[in-house]
């Protein structure tokens, strides 16, 4: 027991320290970020000598950094309401129609999983662009792509977790006079809530994270979101890592702010989402 | 026959708002890409596209350049996979031991997997170039050659990953019924022998997943590629869809460039047929 008892200890301790290492690349953009031109050069790997928090305002400035936010924020917040709303609705009425046209559709929505985003990217970018709908460099473009690009999972998830919703609920509610409308919002949407966030957490890592998408249909300045921002800085300041760190410092933070307040459905939400 | 008009209508206008944007999302351009791939397209607005049936795909397969991506694809493929798989069977067997700080230990170690490849690729590029030679007192950096870029990228997949193999591997292990674990230990099993005889063919289906999520997630390998190494030295670090967007964007040849999406898709989606394919089964055997 005592020996089981210390075994067990000194893996704790092999642990934390694998842990260190783990997140330490984080701890090397952190405190690089605070440091001067100069001191990165001759101190990369110890903590810094002093505190040069002006990296920051500069690196904010260069790469837009509160438009790129609101940006980012606005699109994914907005594509995520659309995304769980739209899809646990189509996904209700192909789950309770049991038609031929009903199953077809959501075969439609499955199969398209397979397809890459790369096999529809140039037929995409030529469809949405200047001489035809004329939708590129818009927030609200981008937005109904997603909610395009985001159904198939979406649905797929939604569509069985409301196999498993009895019936007879919804009749009950009818027989009480409630129209379609009224069931969908008072008893369906309360119902799915738990898949509802796995849904928006799935979405809304993969729309906050998107670089490819991004990068072919925003490319004016005011609606870039952080990865386009971020990477647009490097380009332009390659040599200048102390501002880079802190453009790095300030893209990461917000997700790990999010990731310790939700930390819990996330890591729920991920399992189901794998082992769909 | 009112009832039965109203409950189409119904049904129409619940489906219309997700299948209107993924017919003209996912759709229509899937279908307009495999008619292009066989022409001599290239996305000038105005100019005629003409048929040239399948003279983009004969190019497809004479050019080096593919040739190449699809050899860098697959040694990053093969580095990534092993590393992936055994960092996150190892990270799963840590974090399922009873320790108080299991829970932080399996939080930490999923952190890197909500940051986007992008922001990933650039926080290692400093790391490659600025703190490992200061590290090993060396000059030569890991991003200067063909063979360690591959390996570099695979390192940063295997930081941004792991976590999330973890996860999925942490599932399967604690399905493992507690008794079977308990009863090994009363016959004098070591850990060891535990892991080998009882964890291992239990957690044999997480594998299976976990082995195909890794590969396709190989295959479609983008973000990393452009912040990390950005296909350099000399295009030899291009994967394959890197080498698909320089193709289009940078050739400015849109209809082979399509083709080879096209055979990109048949790729990616073969490796999930497979994978379900084999799931599929072996849950009917169980």
């Amino acid at each position: 027991m005592r020996k089981r008892k210390l075994r067990l200890g000194l893996l704790e301790l092999f642990g934390i320290l694998l842990a260190l290492l783990y997140i330490s690349p984080f701890y090397i953009v952190f405190a690089n970020s605070v440091k001067t031109k100069k001191d990165i050069l001759t101190n990369t790997i110890g903590l810094p000598v002093s505190i040069a928090l002006e990296n920051f305002p500069m690196a904010m400035e260069k790469m837009d950094f509160l438009q790129a936010f609101t940006n980012s924020a606005f699109i994914t917040t907005v594509s995520l309401a659309g995304l769980v709303l739209f899809s646990s609705m189509a996904a209700w009425v192909l789950v309770r129609n049991k038609t031929r046209i009903s199953g077809a559709v959501f075969m439609l929505f499955v199969l398209a999983m397979l397809i890459p985003f790369q096999a529809v990217m140039l037929p995409l970018v030529d469809l949405f662009g200047a001489n035809k709908l004329d939708l590129l460099n818009s927030r609200m473009g981008i937005i109904f792509m997603y909610l395009g690009f985001g159904s198939s999972m979406s649905i797929f998830l939604f569509h069985g977790f409301v196999k498993g919703i009895p019936v007879d609920l919804e009749n009950a509610a009818y027989m009480d006079g409630c129209n379609v409308f009224q069931v969908f919002y008072h008893i369906i949407l309360p119902l799915i809530k738990p898949i509802s966030i796995t849904v928006a957490i799935l979405n809304g890592i993969w729309i906050w994270n998107d670089f490819l998408l991004p990068s072919l249909v925003l490319q004016e300045k005011s609606v870039r979101t952080i990865p386009l921002a971020a990477q647009y800085f490097f380009g332009a300041y390659s040599k200048d890592w102390h501002y880079a760190m802190a453009a790095l410092t300030l893209a990461i933070i917000p997700v790990v702010i999010f990731y310790v307040i939700a930390q819990k459905q996330i890591i729920k939400g991920t399992i189901s989402g794998a082992l769909k | 026959m009112n009832k039965k008009l109203k409950k189409h209508l119904v049904f129409w206008l619940f489906l219309t708002p997700s299948l209107l944007a993924f017919l003209m999302v996912v759709v229509l351009p899937f279908f307009s890409g495999v008619y292009y791939s066989f022409t001599d397209w290239n996305a000038i607005p105005g100019r005629e596209v003409g048929f040239i049936g399948l003279k983009n795909y004969l190019n497809v397969f004479q050019d080096v350049q593919v040739l190449k991506a699809l050899g860098t694809t697959l040694v990053y493929g093969t580095y990534s996979i092993i590393l992936i798989n055994i960092v996150g069977f190892s990270l799963a067997l840590l974090v399922t031991q009873k320790m108080r700080s299991a829970n932080l230990l399996r939080t930490v170690f999923f952190m890197p997997n909500l940051i986007g490849g992008l922001i990933l690729g650039y926080v290692w590029k400093f790391v490659f170039l600025k703190i490992v030679p200061v590290l090993f007192q060396t000059d030569f950096t890991m991003l200067e050659a063909t063979q360690t870029s591959l390996l570099a990228m695979a390192i940063v997949s295997t930081w941004q990953m792991g976590g999330y193999i973890m996860v999925i591997y942490v599932a399967a292990i604690q399905a493992i019924p507690e008794e079977l674990l308990e009863a090994a230990d009363i016959d004098g099993a070591g850990p060891g022998q535990k892991i080998r005889n009882i964890v291992f063919p239990l957690v044999a289906p997480a594998f299976t997943v976990s082995l195909f999520m890794t590969l396709s997630n190989a295959f479609k390998m983008f973000d990393v590629n452009v912040s990390l190494t950005g296909g350099d030295p000399a295009r030899s670090t291009e994967l394959l869809a890197l080498e698909i967007f320089s193709k289009a964007f940078k050739e400015l040849n849109f209809g082979e460039g399509q083709a080879q999406a096209v055979l990109f898709f048949i790729l990616v989606a073969a490796i999930t047929a497979v994978q379900v394919t084999i799931t599929k089964k072996r849950e009917v055997e169980m």
